[in-house]
């Protein structure tokens, strides 16, 4: 993976700007030592790291303001930095860029019921915002598999999604507002607790720009309040058309589960081993949970069930108690972990037309086994999210490199399908120089324009998102 | 006029312009400054170019007129959730409304507190910018974080920053039942607090508007569970005014219709929506600066949206009439002891063309951000030729 060379002139000035930094921080706030930086070396990409020059955390909307006061004056480039889960590598920083951490912005700053928002600090973790509100009966909607660990920052910076985003949407369905710096330390409030934009759409802009546009501090968030109950059904099918048929019945049928979940014969496999769910040992499995009462749950499953039979699948069953219902999830939930236990892997995130989803697994069958690494396949089939993961052995010479390539192919056939690079996890790093798969030169200079109005000497995590080629005349002005 | 009929030649006329441009659809929402330009219509670019029920998309060119995209989707029994108004009763407007000036608009109606707005249903767009330039973004697929979301950008647009000549579309399937609550004999504050009520259930309301002295309540499904969300609805609502529940499709289509339409107000000579929470509407708006004052009003989303109509014999009550109202109305949206930090806004959608070539018919934003607005539209379109001063 290809970076800009850092700006020795900036290493160079560290001292200077790191006493720069004590001016406006506390002590504890800036973390300068070669020993203590190495913390913020990655993301959750953590096959590429680079120790940044040094990290802030700020505690204040005020603190980040004068930091990028600073990095602004100072021509220093910014890397905001969330929990540090992103997949991209959106968070990974340059030996020249600042790392700036909201992980100390944490505070629920407003409840409100009756209009159905809650406002917090942007560094706080996703689940905890549920956590807030949940005993009045009250949640936050998207649920990235890594809610316990990644902030509403890192969210809104990816529009990322979660298991339960076919019927509630992503990120940025659920938000509503935003205070966010810009690159020069101005503040901004961007909506609020309304519906609709004022004018033009900034928030939408904003949200899923990678940390490229500005530095949110605060979020106003949609919350709903709690369904009366939810139950999965899980079903094995004997192929995977099969079970992508399955689910484009139950979509046209006009049943609108919450979750529809995929996951393949290897994954099925490591997944059981690990979890010890008891799942059936078949070519594909679907979880579907359906929300509302008992008897609204029992209506939608019996809809769902007779459309499952005409499939002929070679199990299905209902979740009878909570139990039950959380063995079935338990399963898919430690799918990432589990694939970790086997190997390193590498996590895609391509999105599909539903359609094409039998052809689509028929070739990355095909790519996996060119390339000679193994593909594991677990998605959000409702709404064609993939995240095909290749297994590969960092120790081994040559495999990232492979893997890297094989991922690239699968990535293209996502595209070529009428498809997308990225579903959730944004492009990053990752992704970056694909980008020209997917757009045109025009398509992308259309979005880098955007940068430049929020960012004019593009100092915000730069050297992401868009391939380097394209990017290099504006990050060296 | 010119009207082209591929994404090509529209591109061709956009270069070729040598002045301001105005941009029509269906021309059926004439809001905001819509004097200056030689009229540049999309609506020649037609035709749905991809439906596939089984993925709930469906993409189409820009002029197609919604109503050829609601009779396809309705042979498979879905829909465009997020219920797009169509403005022609309350504006008095003739013509062929157009999806590309729903999408332009960002155009929803009542569902949007369950669904979402136009935006959120839109999964790609393809557009034409200032210098003629064809670009593209999102695509069709239902989760797509591939690059910046400039899908949302276009949305509400209205064609200050390109032409959209093709969108894309989620689109979901109908429900099969559906139940409407009318609650009668409650004054504006009791019939915020009913909906705040039906709106902290857990029955998935998707519906909650105040019209002509009710409010009605919206439940949608399969038949079973709207009954039973109905009942348990009402028995929780009883305390506010008396409870009859509409099963008549006729009926119900009437009412919702009407709401999403706002045909309460079409005699109103001026209309103003504004977009706040709630909570603030009742403490900041009705038993604030509008209290005492003779208007007329749909309150829809839930309370997050309230139209306010006056006609002339109401405005002639008014300090300085419609432009004395309408400032108002504005400074008090602008004002945080007002709103809170929830902000919000108010837009003028409908007043005599003269009127609106005088006064910004949308919130004025604090200067940072017009700022990017402005920086916005500088780059998508540097001659300034598209719909120039429509939104500001
Ligand atoms: C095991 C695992 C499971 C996952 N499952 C999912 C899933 O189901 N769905 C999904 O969508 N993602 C998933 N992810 C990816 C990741 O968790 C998300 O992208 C998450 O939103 C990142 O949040 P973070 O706080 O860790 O952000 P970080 O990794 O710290 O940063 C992510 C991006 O946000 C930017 N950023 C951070 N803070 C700010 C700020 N204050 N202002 C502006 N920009 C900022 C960064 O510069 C970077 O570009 C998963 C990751 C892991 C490791």
């Amino acid at each position: 993976m290809q970076m800009p060379a850092p700006n020795t002139a900036i290493i160079a000035r560290k001292a200077q700007l790191v006493s720069r930094f004590l001016d406006v921080l506390p002590k504890d706030a800036v973390i300068h030592e070669p020993a203590e930086t190495k913390a913020y070396e990655c993301d959750g990409l953590a096959a590429y790291h680079c120790p940044p020059l040094c990290a802030v955390l700020p505690s204040s909307t005020e603190e980040v303001a004068a930091v990028l006061k600073i990095c602004h004056d100072e021509g220093v480039p910014v890397v905001p930095r969330g929990s540090g889960t992103s997949l991209a590598g959106g968070a990974m920083p340059t030996a020249d860029a600042v790392i700036l951490g909201v992980a100390r912005l944490n505070d629920v700053l407003d409840t409100n019921y009756d209009d159905r928002t809650i406002t917090v600090q942007s560094g706080r973790t996703n689940l905890s915002v549920t956590g807030a509100v949940e005993e009045d009966g009250f949640f936050y909607a998207p649920d990235p598999s890594s809610q316990l660990a990644c902030a509403i920052a890192g969210n809104i910076a990816m529009n990322s999604g979660g298991a339960h985003c076919l019927k509630y949407g992503v990120t940025t369905n659920n938000l509503l507002g935003v205070t966010m710096v810009m690159m020069d330390g101005t503040v901004v409030q961007i909506g609020g607790g309304y519906m609709d934009a004022p004018g033009l759409d900034l928030l939408g802009l904003v949200c899923g720009s990678e940390g490229q546009l500005g530095v949110v501090t605060e979020a106003t968030l949609r919350i709903l309040p709690k369904p009366e109950g939810a139950r999965p059904i899980l079903m094995g099918f004997d192929s995977s058309e099969v079970a992508g048929a399955c689910v484009s019945d139950i979509i046209k049928a006009g049943v609108l589960p919450v979750a529809i979940e995929f996951m393949d014969r290897l994954c099925i496999e490591v997944c059981e081993n690990f979890a010890k769910a008891g799942y059936p040992i078949c070519e594909a499995l679907l979880i579907v949970e359906v929300e509302g009462s008992d008897l609204e749950i029992d209506e939608q499953l019996e809809k769902i069930k007779a459309i499952a039979k005409t499939h002929n699948p070679v199990e299905l069953r209902e979740a009878q108690t909570a139990e039950e219902a959380g063995l079935i999830w338990l399963g898919r939930k430690s799918a990432f972990g589990a694939m970790g236990q086997i190997n390193d892997y590498m996590c895609l995130d391509g999105t599909i037309p539903v359609n094409q989803l039998p052809f689509v697994l028929r070739r990355i069958g095909e790519l996996s086994k060119e390339y000679g690494l193994d593909v594991g396949n677990v998605f959000h089939a409702g709404d064609g999210n993939m995240h095909p993961l290749i297994l590969f052995d960092v120790n081994v010479p040559g495999q990232l490199e492979t893997c890297e390539a094989l991922g690239a192919e699968i990535l293209k056939l996502c595209v070529e399908v009428g498809g997308c690079l990225t579903g959730e996890h944004g492009v990053g790093i990752e992704k970056r120089d694909l980008m020209g798969e997917q757009f045109t030169p025009a398509d992308l200079e259309a979005q880098m324009r955007v940068k430049d109005v929020f960012d004019p000497k593009w100092l915000l995590n730069p050297a992401k998102v868009f391939p380097l080629a394209d990017s290099e005349e504006r990050r060296a002005a | 006029m010119s009207a082209p009929t591929t994404e090509e030649e529209l591109s061709k006329a956009v270069a070729a312009a040598d002045g301001a441009l105005r941009i029509v659809g269906g021309g059926t929402r004439p809001i905001g400054r819509t004097g200056a330009g030689t009229r540049l219509s999309a609506a020649g670019l037609t035709g749905i170019t991809l439906y596939e029920p089984g993925a709930m998309t469906l993409v189409c060119r820009a002029g197609t007129p919604v109503s050829e995209i609601e009779a396809a989707l309705a042979e498979e029994n879905q829909q465009l959730a997020f219920e797009p108004m169509d403005h022609r009763a309350l504006l008095g407007t003739k013509g062929v409304p157009t999806i590309g000036g729903v999408v332009a608009a960002n155009v929803s109606g009542p569902r949007r507190i369950q669904v979402g707005a136009c935006r959120d249903h839109l999964l790609g767009v393809r557009f034409v910018d200032g210098s003629g330039q064809i670009v593209s973004n999102g695509g069709r697929v239902m989760k797509n974080v591939t690059g910046y979301d400039l899908v949302k950008l276009m949305a509400g647009s209205r064609g200050t920053l390109g032409i959209l000549t093709e969108v894309s579309l989620k689109v979901m399937p109908k429900a099969p039942s559906r139940a409407t609550l009318r609650l009668t004999g409650l004054d504006d504050a009791q019939g915020l607090a009913a909906m705040t009520l039906a709106m902290r259930s857990p029955f998935d309301v998707n519906g909650a508007a105040r019209v002509g002295g009710d409010v009605f309540v919206r439940i949608e499904g399969f038949d079973q569970s709207v009954a039973y969300r109905a009942e348990r609805l009402s028995a929780e609502l009883t305390d506010n005014g008396s409870v009859e529940v509409v099963r008549d499709e006729a009926a119900q289509s009437e009412i919702w219709t009407g709401i999403r339409d706002v045909t309460a107000l079409k005699n109103h000579n001026y209309v103003w929506r504004v977009a706040m929470t709630p909570s603030r509407l009742r403490l900041g708006l009705l038993d604030g600066v509008l209290h005492g004052l003779a208007f007329d009003s749909v309150i829809d989303w839930a309370g997050a949206q309230i139209w306010i109509g006056l006609t002339k014999g109401q405005l002639s009550l008014v300090d300085r009439g419609a432009a004395g109202f309408h400032a108002m109305l504005q400074n008090t949206l602008a004002d945080p002891t007002v709103t809170g930090r929830a902000g919000g806004h108010a837009t003028l959608i409908k007043a005599p063309e003269a009127f609106r070539a005088d006064v910004a018919s949308f919130q004025p934003e604090p200067a940072p951000l017009a700022a990017i607005a402005a920086g916005l539209r500088a780059k998508f379109d540097p001659r300034g030729i598209l719909n120039p001063g429509l939104m500001t």
